[in-house]
């Protein structure tokens, strides 16, 4: 099982939703973030006075899925949040070892 | 144009000598008519309430110009202080501000110490205060407003980190002695009336002298923790809510027509109801010059216009046109707003730049604006001296900080005016009155 991490821009967050329930995802977990990358911040200005804007505002999504669909997720909102201007995102793949449905107490791939 | 109130007294004497200033001027009517003293009183009671909604104004600027932990802060001190301010007004203040020709010392205070007392119930023409004025109760409605909106200047300015209690304190003594006491010098037809200051609805003195107490209570009390850097740099507090700040200045803009058309207290004439009317007409061509000119002003000079500061811009040509807002054309009035409002674009920074912390910019609309608006009855109205003018702006200004700052320094040194710091970084609205205004709103 993988864990998949992506970081989107906000405004793309329904398009990458519906793309990978398309693929048959059919879950996920979904924050409002604020971090900086690449894009870094800029400046405003409010009353006269600048101030810097360091953090920008994300959708960060957790997927967890079986390692064989992992890299067509990836994919997936690889495609779905791509605007090719600079601030598109991350997408970080990680391990899992467990998985447990609380409901049923299933485990594993049938957890998810 | 009346400037000098010519109620007279309950119970007084039918034939109390009118100040000389009064005389000198146009009478509303020649005859003393119902129909004129109905009408008169109509102005004042739909004035008043008029003014009396921009009470809903600054509560609503205010709460949208703090951060949402200090917003239930703000609003309580809104209603509280217009709430005392009527209070201590009838008390003291109303008296205190119309002598009638009675003065303890001439022209400077009022001899006349006691509570405002209305009409009797379903009075006659011949038992009325004042048969060719307007009803007692109307004028005092109206007046009071005006005491109440000079309280509601400082609120805001000072938001963020006072405490509750010295701040009202200080709300009961401004509205009680240093608002009257300065106003009896002008509209009590004390010496600066005499002299020939001209103030029509009070740029000077309602608005300055909130703008005075604030300055005074803004440096004494010292900046927001954290607005300010060791090395000089300052840091923008942004409001929590534009929506609400621009929803107040709507609701004072929509007030002011009261203020200043209030202000030519007399309705009973064709030439009375045609001036209301230029007021009303001028009053807005001017909130419409300060809004348009910050608009402009704050793209070219930071390449995004800045709506706190176009809607500070409108505050301030309403400020500009209250001294006088019967003589200018309509292109006058815009122009004289439009000025008000690039000394706020301009001056909003430079009481940054002297580390004066003023949270919703009450002291570059009320006094600076104020200040222009006093000097700029000058260019319209033949009858004003600059001399006049100035040395008003000054013996006001003067009394106003002098007077507030000994009352901000007592209050400092005995019950304290700042909350602890911790308090301050958790926000008033839990540290002080355990309540949120927003409680199911998340802060990030």
């Amino acid at each position: 099982m993988k864990l998949i991490i992506a970081t989107i821009k906000p405004f793309k967050l329904e398009e990458v939703r519906e793309a990978l329930t398309e693929i048959g995802v059919r879950g996920m977990m979904v924050t409002e973030i604020k971090g900086f990358g690449a894009q870094s911040g800029h400046t405003e200005i409010y009353r006269g006075a600048e101030y810097a804007v360091n953090f920008v505002p994300k959708v960060k999504l957790e997927i967890v899925t079986d390692a064989s669909m992992a890299d067509q997720v990836v994919e997936t909102i690889t495609k779905a949040a791509k605007t090719g201007k600079i601030g598109d995102g991350k997408i970080f793949v990680l391990d899992v070892d467990q998985t447990v449905r609380v409901r049923t107490g299933e485990t594993g791939a049938d957890a998810i | 144009m009346l400037n000098v109130k010519h109620k007279l007294l309950s119970g007084a004497a039918a034939a109390v000598i009118l100040p000389g200033a009064v005389l000198a001027q146009e009478a509303p009517a020649l005859v003393p008519t119902d129909s004129v003293f109905i009408l008169n009183s109509l102005l004042f009671l739909i004035g008043g309430f008029l003014v009396f909604w921009m009470a809903a104004g600054f509560a609503m600027l205010e709460a949208g110009l703090v951060r949402s932990k200090n917003v239930t802060m703000q609003l309580t001190k809104n209603v509280a202080l217009f709430s005392l301010a009527a209070i201590f007004y009838y008390l003291i203040g109303y008296n205190l501000m119309y002598p009638l020709g009675t003065w303890a010392v001439e022209g400077v205070l009022s001899g006349v110490w006691g509570t405002a007392v209305l009409e009797a119930v379903g009075v006659t023409a011949d038992a009325a205060d004042d048969y060719g004025y307007a009803s007692t109760g109307s004028d005092f409605f109206f007046q009071l407003m005006f005491c109440a909106a000079t309280a509601s200047i400082v609120s805001g300015a000072l938001a963020e980190r006072i405490k509750l209690w010295p701040f009202l304190i200080f709300t009961v003594i401004l509205t009680s002695i240093i608002y009257p006491l300065q106003a009896s010098w002008k509209w009590g037809g004390g010496f600066l009336d005499g002299m020939g200051f001209l103030d029509f609805a009070g740029s000077t003195v309602v608005h300055s002298v909130g703008g005075w107490a604030a300055l005074a209570g803004a440096i004494i009390l010292g900046p927001r923790l954290g607005k300010y850097t060791a090395d000089g740099k300052v840091v923008p507090i942004q409001g929590s809510n534009l929506a609400l700040a621009t929803l107040g200045t709507f609701i004072l803009w929509l007030g002011w027509f009261g203020f200043n058309g209030g202000s030519q207290l007399a309705m009973g004439s064709v030439g009375d109801v045609a001036d209301v009317s230029r007021i009303f007409a001028n009053t807005n061509a001017a909130a419409a010059g300060g809004a348009v000119a910050a608009l402009i002003l704050t793209q070219l000079l930071y390449s995004k216009p800045d709506l706190t500061m176009i809607l500070n811009g409108a505050l301030a040509g309403l400020v500009s046109i209250t001294a006088e807002p019967l003589t200018p054309s309509l292109g006058a009035a815009t122009i004289i707003g439009a000025i008000g409002g690039v000394i706020v674009v301009f001056s909003v920074p430079f009481l940054d730049k002297l580390k004066i912390d003023d949270v919703v910019g009450a002291i570059p609309v009320h006094l600076f604006a104020g200040i222009w608006g006093t000097i700029a009855v000058v260019f319209t109205n033949g009858d004003a001296s600059l001399g006049t003018q100035l040395y008003s702006i000054i013996v006001v200004g003067i009394f106003v900080t002098v007077a507030s700052a000994i009352v901000w320094f007592i209050l400092k040194a005995t019950t304290g005016i700042r909350v602890a710091e911790e308090d301050e970084i958790n926000g008033l609205d839990m540290s002080e009155l355990g309540m949120d205004a927003y409680p199911e709103f998340s802060k990030s």
